[in-house]
């Protein structure tokens, strides 16, 4: 049999007419997509702006000329308070919260005390409120008037914030190394792999990798709890929106300092998404 | 590609094929995986699809029961053109049943969940019906005692089994098999090859990839050597083992087949 130069290949008629029909069905679910998304926004837009009391509601909550004035303040807020909390913390979290949940899985009798300890830490610190945690720590630890670290609120507020996300982010990573089929321990097993090489080398790489999106989850939820440190005196965007708020009678500040966070929040969901993907076809090329 | 068989129906009957594929084609990016493929089943035919690994026999496979889009060709089931992108994928699946070499059962149902999620999910059958119908089959392949238990509690060969098992519990019309015996070591193939031999026996209409030659020379009713995605060579298992035309073909018979 010759083998005809694969590059000579020219698609059937039937194929030509096959991709027709594929881009006609690609262009008829895109016309769907288009219409659904319209007719929703026309009828909740509808709904809202036809209400008796949006003009009200427009004038207290949606101002230009407050939203305006008020931003610089909220920007100012952001970026010094929200944005550098969130920055220092995730990190020390991502170390404590991975920490804690690979104290967990320890089998060393030697290790039974980290373990117990692992366990009641997070009992402890996910079933306090953070609110009270930031509190707690906020006005407490400045008052123990301890030697060689710092006494101001903001330091206390993130210490608070990492200690209480730790706990549930060293859930989450216990999920996921929970989550890893015996077979691969087996397997580092069998190579000689001590628990702690095994852990290091096998379970935890692919543990994380599959719990990015519950991280993310808390990562989110960290920025927006950066917020609870203005019961401690910190004045970030949520405290600087009220305080314009109180001043001017208009609640417009509230809904910008909401966008920030939500824009913030923006880029990390794509990031992970990306990581992702890359990840996935990068791993599972073929595989279904 | 058809060959009569001893036991089929009477000789000259026009059969109507189950499955006819004709000129395919499948690439991923620049690398064809298959050209040129032609092959018709008609009902009862058993055919194994032998080849060195990465020759595109299960690339094949996945391309009949639609796991895979096709880059050019036609496949026609049961009358249908399935390679059209309106045909409903599901109902054509619905006809079809396919076992992994993975066995791919899913770890946390049970046994009999495993084999009626489907008759009862998709085809709607109730749940007494899908449960007699699979305690039978699983008595039948000596499983009767497992219908409670894990996948994971099971031996390779077992689970294997169970796997058939749930392929065949809403009767389909072709099965496919992708080197169902390959992650098996060699006590429990033969468990799962005698399977595969008597639903060969009853008639079931079977395509296979397959890397175990004897098997294939006793059951098959034809043979297709892949080779770098084009079928080489292809006929009864007779002609095939015995006096195989292409050169390659005699190339890898001499070196999977035992000496003597």
């Amino acid at each position: 049999m010759t083998t005809p130069d694969p590059a000579a290949w020219e698609p059937s008629d039937r194929e030509l007419e096959r991709r027709a029909v594929r881009r006609r069905m690609a262009l008829r679910s895109r016309l769907i997509a288009t219409l659904a998304v319209g007719a929703f926004l026309a009828v909740t837009l509808g709904a809202i702006l036809a209400s008796p009391g949006w003009p009200r509601v427009q004038e207290t909550f949606f101002s230009w000329e407050h939203a305006r004035d008020s931003f610089g303040e909220i920007w100012k807020g952001f970026w010094r308070y929200n944005v550098v909390i969130f920055l220092i913390a995730e990190p020390l979290i991502l170390v404590l919260g991975l920490g804690l949940a690979v104290a967990r899985q320890a089998r060393s009798p030697w290790l039974t005390p980290v373990r117990g300890l692992a366990v009641v830490y997070t009992d402890l610190f996910r079933g306090v409120p953070t609110l009270l945690l930031v509190m707690l720590f906020g006005f407490g630890m400045p008052a123990l008037q301890l030697q060689g670290v710092p006494n101001s609120g903001l330091f206390w507020a993130i210490v608070a914030l990492v200690v209480s996300y730790a706990a549930y982010v060293a859930e989450v990573f216990r999920a996921g190394i929970e989550s890893i089929h015996p077979s691969q321990l087996a397997s580092a097993d069998a190579l000689g792999l001590s628990r702690g090489q095994a852990m290091r080398h096998v379970v935890v790489p692919q543990a994380v990798r599959r719990v990015i999106p519950p991280l993310l989850n808390d990562f989110v939820s960290l920025q927006k709890d950066t917020a609870l440190v203005f019961v401690v005196g910190v004045l970030d965007a949520v405290w600087a929106a009220q305080d314009y708020g109180n001043y001017h009678f208009n609640y417009t500040p509230l809904v910008v300092v909401a966008v920030f966070f939500v824009v913030l929040t923006i880029p990390l969901a794509r990031l992970t998404d990306w990581l992702q993907r890359r990840m996935a076809e990068r791993e599972r090329a073929g595989q279904r | 590609m058809t060959a009569p068989r001893a036991a089929g129906p009477t000789p000259g009957a026009v059969r109507e094929p189950i499955l006819e594929v004709r000129n395919l084609r499948k690439s991923y990016a620049d690398k064809v995986v298959l050209a040129d493929i032609d092959l018709t089943v008609s009902p009862g035919d058993v055919i194994c699809l032998i080849g060195s690994s990465g020759s595109g026999k299960s690339t094949l496979l996945r391309c009949l029961n639609l796991l895979e889009d096709i880059d050019d060709g036609v496949v026609v089931f049961q009358g249908e053109e399935v390679s059209d992108p309106r045909c409903d994928r599901r109902a054509v699946r619905g006809r079809m049943g396919m076992v992994f070499q993975a066995y791919n059962l899913f770890p946390h149902l049970s046994v009999l969940d495993n084999i009626t999620l489907a008759p009862r999910k998709v085809h709607r059958v109730g749940r007494v019906e899908a449960e007699g119908r699979a305690h039978e089959l699983l008595e039948r392949f000596g499983l009767a005692d497992k219908a409670a238990s894990h996948p994971d509690r099971l031996s390779g060969g077992q689970q294997q089994r169970v796997a058939l098992v749930r392929a065949l519990a809403t009767r389909p019309a072709l099965l496919l098999l992708d080197e169902i015996t390959a992650a098996l070591d060699p006590e429990l193939v033969g468990d799962v090859l005698a399977i595969v031999r008597d639903l060969a026996e009853e008639g079931t209409t079977m395509v296979l990839a397959t890397h175990e030659m004897t098997f294939a020379r006793e059951v098959a009713t034809s043979v297709c050597f892949l080779d770098a995605g084009r079928v080489l060579e292809s006929g009864p298992p007779a002609q095939i083992f015995s006096a195989p035309r292409e050169e390659r073909t005699r190339q890898f018979l001499r070196r999977v087949l035992p000496p003597g």
